[in-house]
């Protein structure tokens, strides 16, 4: 095996794990403290992210099975890294640094634990990520809910309670769901490792494929909450409006991680064989009404944190749509999608209440709520930190490369990933097959979400930096405004090197429409400590 | 036994997703509580439903008479989530009886 270097798939769950335990040693006032615990830890993620990914981008001979407690494949739990889980790992990890760095500069002194939390949020997601055992997968999933939870109340406040009120209630009634899925599954194929599955499932009788199947729907609405699919999404513009800057932020990737896990099992799954397509319409019309239902929102959206919640969901009608209708080229560029608009919507969500502090209450609601947990005098409202020269030239800078990316227009990233759906879509690229009635439904609604998002971001945009003749000037520190710049200047960089991104999304489509490649490695995986054996001969070399 | 069990499953599923759809927070989590055992029953019932025949294999225990481990494992682990997020959900529940002054789900009452 590759040495050591193995062992790195585990890590991204193992570092915040340690690193939100180790916290819980430390008292609150130690701030500085924590914060950087918490950043190293982050820090290291994001290495050990960016060496899978470099990895992945050209894997030979690395096996990206990890058999935890050294048991074989069905019967132990796997960690797989592949192509897909790389690119999550390291936009997770991306995300995670610029929030943390972003909430130190006040957020994080809003309540309490809000570093352990964060860190254990990591290590939901990132299990989720790497997970190749649908059981395995409930686990990581509640701890990231449960953290969710906490930090959605973070800062607390009526507003706050409310919101997440209704976000715990949605979410264990879908952990339930979640739970049903899983065990009518278990009870049809007798496994619940998703390579053994996804081998399984030719075999299973059609009576049980039956049960099977509703199974897996059952377990899909649990992630399509998450994704937040038309009917079962009102939840989610009150939740990441309500919720604090830094935490809307980074749950902007936690609606992706219900597509990610349906992209997953969709090709794993129902890519070949006799359940072949299974769920597609429903992925294709609710794509199409979350798309609307998202647009219309956007144009109805007088607050910016209800229309940055509404930018989540036309993300996600957007990409269910593609997955609704499951052809490479379309997809790989949709992974391009996800990832410039994951990294868009996160830096706005930080950027609108940099915008807005000037302006609401909001800010009043965080001094009280600071003062209660002992806000040290030390540490005074105004002075703490370098403020930023050219505020407003800079905010607005932001605000308008937020726009552009939301709208896809060029030349940033959003344009590019549009693109390259665009044209795979009407058949200019590589498929040359003439598009469908949906197809073309989908390029309009696409293209006039864009317009809808153009037309909403100039209105609030004039209203925002051109209207206000009082001229407050909001305080805005550098390392608050360094993290939004980051993001978007990640956007920028996904556009001069769009060739390669698209390549490598390319590969990751290509690798996972061939399911027995990941069966194959999961099944063939040799447990440590035991040479591979010569009788076999199967599988490729280390 | 199978249509005892089913029917047991059934019952509470019927009056958990009543109950978490009335208006009180109390009676949301009473509904999500009930949900949460049903669910628990219907992932023992997946493993076929037997008595008295143990879960470990040795040697005097023929295959066939023996009960699928997995599925208590899974309830055990469920059991134990259900029962964290519940309880935060109880400690989200009072905090939001204590800022509004209601246990209207939605914060404010429409009775009036």
């Amino acid at each position: 095996m590759n040495g050591w270097m193995h062992h790195l798939i585990i890590a991204p769950v193992l570092i915040p794990l340690v690193a939100g335990a180790i916290l819980l040693f430390f008292d609150e006032r130690q701030r500085f403290v924590k914060g950087m615990i918490s950043l190293t830890s982050a820090l290291l993620v994001l290495a050990v992210a960016l060496t899978l990914f470099r990895i992945e981008i050209d894997p030979q001979g690395f096996d990206g099975v990890y058999l935890l407690g050294n048991w074989k494949a069905p019967f132990g739990i796997v960690l797989v890294v592949d192509g897909l889980s790389a690119l999550m790992l390291l936009l997770t990890a991306l995300l995670a640094v610029a929030v943390l760095i972003y909430s130190l500069a006040r957020w994080h002194a809003a309540g309490a634990h809000f570093h352990t939390m964060f860190q254990l949020l990591l290590v939901g997601l990132n299990g989720a990520f790497l997970t190749g055992d649908l059981f395995n997968l409930f686990v990581f999933f509640e701890v990231m809910l449960a953290a969710s939870y906490g930090l959605l109340l973070h800062g607390s406040g009526p507003l706050r309670v409310k919101a997440g009120m209704h976000y715990i209630a949605v979410n264990l009634a879908a952990a339930l769901l979640f739970l049903i899925g899983v065990s009518l599954i278990y009870g049809t194929a007798g496994t619940l490792n998703m390579a053994d599955l996804a081998a399984r499932i030719p075999e299973i009788e059609p009576d049980r494929r039956m049960l099977m199947e509703a199974g897996a729907g059952v377990l899909g609405i649990a992630f399509l909450i998450k994704a937040g699919m038309w009917p079962l999404c009102f939840w989610l513009p009150t939740a990441y409006s309500a919720a604090s800057a830094p935490v809307a932020s980074i749950f902007a990737i936690m609606s992706k991680l219900g597509i990610y896990i349906i992209l997953r099992l969709t090709m794993l799954l129902f890519g070949e064989g006799p359940s072949a397509g299974f769920g597609a319409d429903v992925l294709l019309y609710g794509g199409l009404a979350t798309l609307v239902f998202g647009t219309i929102g956007v144009f109805a959206s007088q607050a910016l944190g209800r229309l940055a919640g509404f930018s989540v969901l036309v993300s996600s009608g957007t990409l269910l749509m593609v997955l609704g209708i499951n052809d490479g080229a379309i997809s790989s560029g949709a992974l391009l999608y996800m990832v410039s608009s994951t990294l868009t919507i996160s830096a706005f969500f930080m950027l609108i209440e940099l915008v807005e502090r000037g302006q609401d209450a909001g800010a009043n609601v965080l001094a009280v709520t600071m003062e209660a947990y002992g806000d040290d005098e030390d540490e005074p409202e105004e002075g703490g930190g370098v403020t930023m020269p050219g505020t407003m030239a800079i905010l607005g800078t932001c605000f308008a490369a937020c726009g552009i990316l939301l709208s896809g227009l060029p030349p940033l990233s959003g344009f590019v990933a549009k693109f390259a759906m665009l044209s795979a879509m009407m058949g200019t690229g590589a498929i040359g097959v003439p598009p469908t009635a949906a197809v073309w439904t989908l390029v309009i609604l696409v293209i006039f979400s864009g317009v809808a998002a153009l037309i909403s971001m100039t209105r609030v945009g004039i209203r925002t930096f051109w209207g206000s003749i009082e001229g407050v000037v909001p305080r805005v520190l550098v390392i608050e405004i360094m993290p939004v710049m980051f993001l978007l200047a990640l956007t920028l960089v996904l556009t001069v090197r769009a060739g390669p991104a698209m390549h490598y999304m390319d590969t990751t489509i290509r690798t996972l429409s061939n399911p027995t490649v990941y069966i194959d490695a999961v099944r063939n995986a040799v447990v440590a400590g035991e040479d591979r054996p010569a009788s076999a001969g199967i599988g490729e070399g280390d | 036994m199978e249509i005892i069990l089913s029917i047991a499953i059934g019952v509470m599923t019927a009056c958990g997703v009543w109950l978490i759809l009335r208006p009180r927070t109390y009676q949301v989590i009473i509904g999500l509580s009930l949900l949460s055992y049903a669910v628990n029953l219907f992932i023992f019932g997946v493993g076929g439903v037997k008595t008295n025949v143990p879960p470990i294999l040795s040697d005097d225990v023929a295959i066939s008479t023996l009960t699928d481990p997995v599925p208590q494992a899974l309830v055990l682990t469920a059991i134990v989530i259900g029962f964290a997020t519940t309880a935060l959900f109880l400690v989200v529940l009072l905090a939001s009886r204590g800022l509004t002054g209601t246990d209207h789900v939605d914060g404010r009452d429409d009775r009036k």
